[in-house]
């Protein structure tokens, strides 16, 4: 079980209050990603979950038991850290096996429950090396199986990936995801790569400034993104927000298109533009367009087979039943 | 990419840290020499001290007979190890608490200890002698283990929290995270990772207090005097004889030249304050 309520938690330090009161429901079994820029409150928020720091207002229920001055270990919650926070003067063995032994685990039965962590983890080979013998990847697995073996209500992980060189995360990603569709346990995942929490969550709840700006499933977000704060975060490249006449047309003050949303064509259409710098990614291609009437260049993609050049000229269309329309607070007009 | 730097060069400039690393090196060679010369060479000029051919041991077996080595010797131990160990009972609790759980102030509290040791010793020579007397532990171990502990002690607790502060916090709440409490915590986790500067620490400070002069000369005349008034008593009153006063001295660093020798690596540690990972 992992059923994890905030209930007008918010937290201050000293006058500063860096998350106002929030409200949050994070059902058994979810995969729940807290996504935003550095600076947002995400890490708070999850530390708020732990019990590493105290929350100024509100309850934190866990399971149905309000565990707002509950001790971390008797949350029921494990954590993997950015840094890993390994044991470094143990050995990989004695790692995963400290919290077996701080719950008085018998020997036998922890020895049992690290070995089966290890394989689950591809660490059998490595028991018995210390943290700083190890590569980052695996240091992160040695975390994720110190977490495992307290069979916890819920994992919290506070930016895991970030230490990790691209291909490594990649790789460590989808062993994450993996273990999640094994486990079926709560996880609540921070990261302030939209990547990360696109791919990964069964819910994704997008943070700015200590305030919750939307929580749905990637697509929703993706597709219904409420303001523009979270229709630029979400997606990659970002999609493309444009003021003035354009938005006026269509009865906003700020419409937004994706690049995938936009029609290329040699001929003619809404806006006319330059191509700048293209970014060949094989399967696609994303250009970079400045249009002269529009403060910031606008990103098209295409095919891998485009042939288009730096200084060509071209006219892009927004295909009408993509476009996001918000209003003058940035909000969505429906 | 690695700057080049001609053969030439490197050769000067190895020569140069050669003779540099001599010149610092060469006052104690010069004792060994002496130590292992008859008296009456000893006072020759350098250079036929240096070329003349009697090696003698007698200043050592003269030095033996004279005075109570064991008993100099022993008080120093006392004192060094003393006085460190009591400074540790009380840094260790202090530097934890700042490098943990820092306050608003900190940074001033450790500032306003280093400054005591910018006060030359001799300005609070006087107080502190009568505070002794009245208090009749002068020429007594627990005189000097305490007043040492108090001269070393902004150094100890310095190092401590350089040391303390490199523990990463994260450790630290994955501990808590793993069920440990604060006994568990500060046993199973803080402490072995904080034992390589505990180590240190207590090394560095076994030498100052080891090598420090001025208290242990001053606040003693006989029965705690360390090796340092043992070496002072061959220079002055009967006027000078260098070799017993060097072999005095060999005898006198020896036992902190070995210590330092085998602990060199944890002791360069030390010296850096962590700066070094």
């Amino acid at each position: 079980m992992g059923h994890i309520q905030l209930k007008q938690v918010s937290k201050s330090f000293g006058n500063i209050e860096v998350i106002p009161p929030i409200d949050l429901d994070i059902d058994d079994g979810q995969f729940v990603v807290f996504v935003g820029p550095s600076g947002c409150g995400k890490s708070t928020l999850l530390r708020l979950i732990a019990g590493l720091e105290d929350v100024t207002t509100g309850s934190i229920v866990i399971d149905g038991r309000d565990a707002t001055a509950v001790q971390p270990a008797r949350r029921g919650l494990a954590m993997v850290f950015q840094s890993y926070a390994l044991y470094p003067h143990m050995s990989v063995r004695k790692n995963i096996a400290f919290p077996l032994k701080m719950a008085r685990v018998p020997q036998d039965e922890q020895e049992r429950l690290v070995e089966e962590a290890a394989r689950v983890l591809n660490l059998t080979g490595f028991l018995d090396r210390r943290p700083g013998q190890l590569s980052g990847g695996q240091r992160q697995r040695v975390a994720i199986g110190r977490a495992i073996v307290r069979e916890p209500a819920a994992f919290l992980f506070d930016e895991p990936l970030s230490n990790l060189d691209a291909a490594l995360r990649v790789g460590m990603r989808l062993e994450i995801s993996e273990l999640h569709e094994r486990l079926k346990t709560t996880m609540v995942y921070v990261t302030h790569d939209q990547v990360e929490a696109m791919t990964m969550a069964d819910k994704i709840v997008v943070l700015r400034a200590g305030v919750i700006e939307q929580v749905g499933t990637p697509l929703e977000l993706y597709r219904n993104p409420q303001n523009t704060f979270v229709a630029g975060f979400i997606g990659s490249p970002r999609m493309n927000l444009v003021e003035g006449p354009d938005a006026a047309r269509h009865d906003a003050h700020t419409v937004g298109i994706r690049p995938e949303h936009v029609d290329v064509s040699s001929g003619s259409g809404m806006w006319t533009g330059t191509v700048g710098v293209s970014e060949h990614l094989g399967s696609d291609t994303f250009f970079h367009v400045t249009v002269k009437d529009l403060s910031q260049p606008l990103t098209v993609r295409a095919g891998g087979e485009v042939d288009l050049h730096y200084g060509d000229t071209i006219h892009l269309t927004p295909k009408l039943n993509h476009l996001h329309r918000f209003d003058d607070r940035g909000l969505r007009i429906t | 990419m690695a700057r080049s730097v001609t053969t030439s060069r490197k050769t000067m400039t190895t020569l140069f840290a050669g003779t540099l690393g001599l010149l610092i090196f060469f006052p104690v060679l010069w004792i060994v020499i002496l130590s292992f010369k008859s008296e009456g060479d000893a006072i020759k000029a350098p250079l036929e001290v240096l070329f003349s051919t009697g090696w003698t041991a007698e200043s050592y077996s003269a030095v033996q007979a004279r005075s109570d080595y064991p008993k100099h010797f022993l008080n120093s131990v006392v004192i060094a190890f003393g006085s460190t160990l009591l400074g540790l009972l009380i840094a260790i609790p202090a530097a934890w608490a700042m490098a943990f759980v820092p306050a608003k102030r900190t940074k001033h509290v450790l500032m306003w200890m280093l400054s005591t040791k910018m006060l030359p010793p001799v300005g609070v020579l006087i107080p502190i002698y009568l505070i002794y007397r009245d208090l009749g532990i002068l020429d007594s171990r627990i005189g000097l283990v305490f007043v040492l502990m108090m001269i070393n002690l902004p150094i100890i607790i310095w190092m401590l929290f350089t040391y303390f502060r490199e523990i990463p916090g994260e450790v630290l709440e994955a501990a808590r995270m793993d069920g440990a409490s604060l006994r568990e915590e500060i046993i199973h986790v803080l402490a072995p990772m904080a034992i390589p500067g505990m180590a240190s620490t207590a090394l560095l400070n076994i030498i100052l207090a080891w090598n420090e002069a001025f208290w242990t000369l001053n606040l003693t005349s006989a029965k705690a005097a360390p090796l340092t008034a043992f070496i002072a008593s061959y220079s002055s009153p009967e006027g000078l004889f260098y070799a017993k006063l060097s072999a005095a001295s060999v005898m006198a660093i020896a036992p902190i030249l070995v210590l330092g020798w085998f602990s060199q690596k944890q002791l360069v540690r030390g010296l850096t304050f962590g700066a070094v990972k």
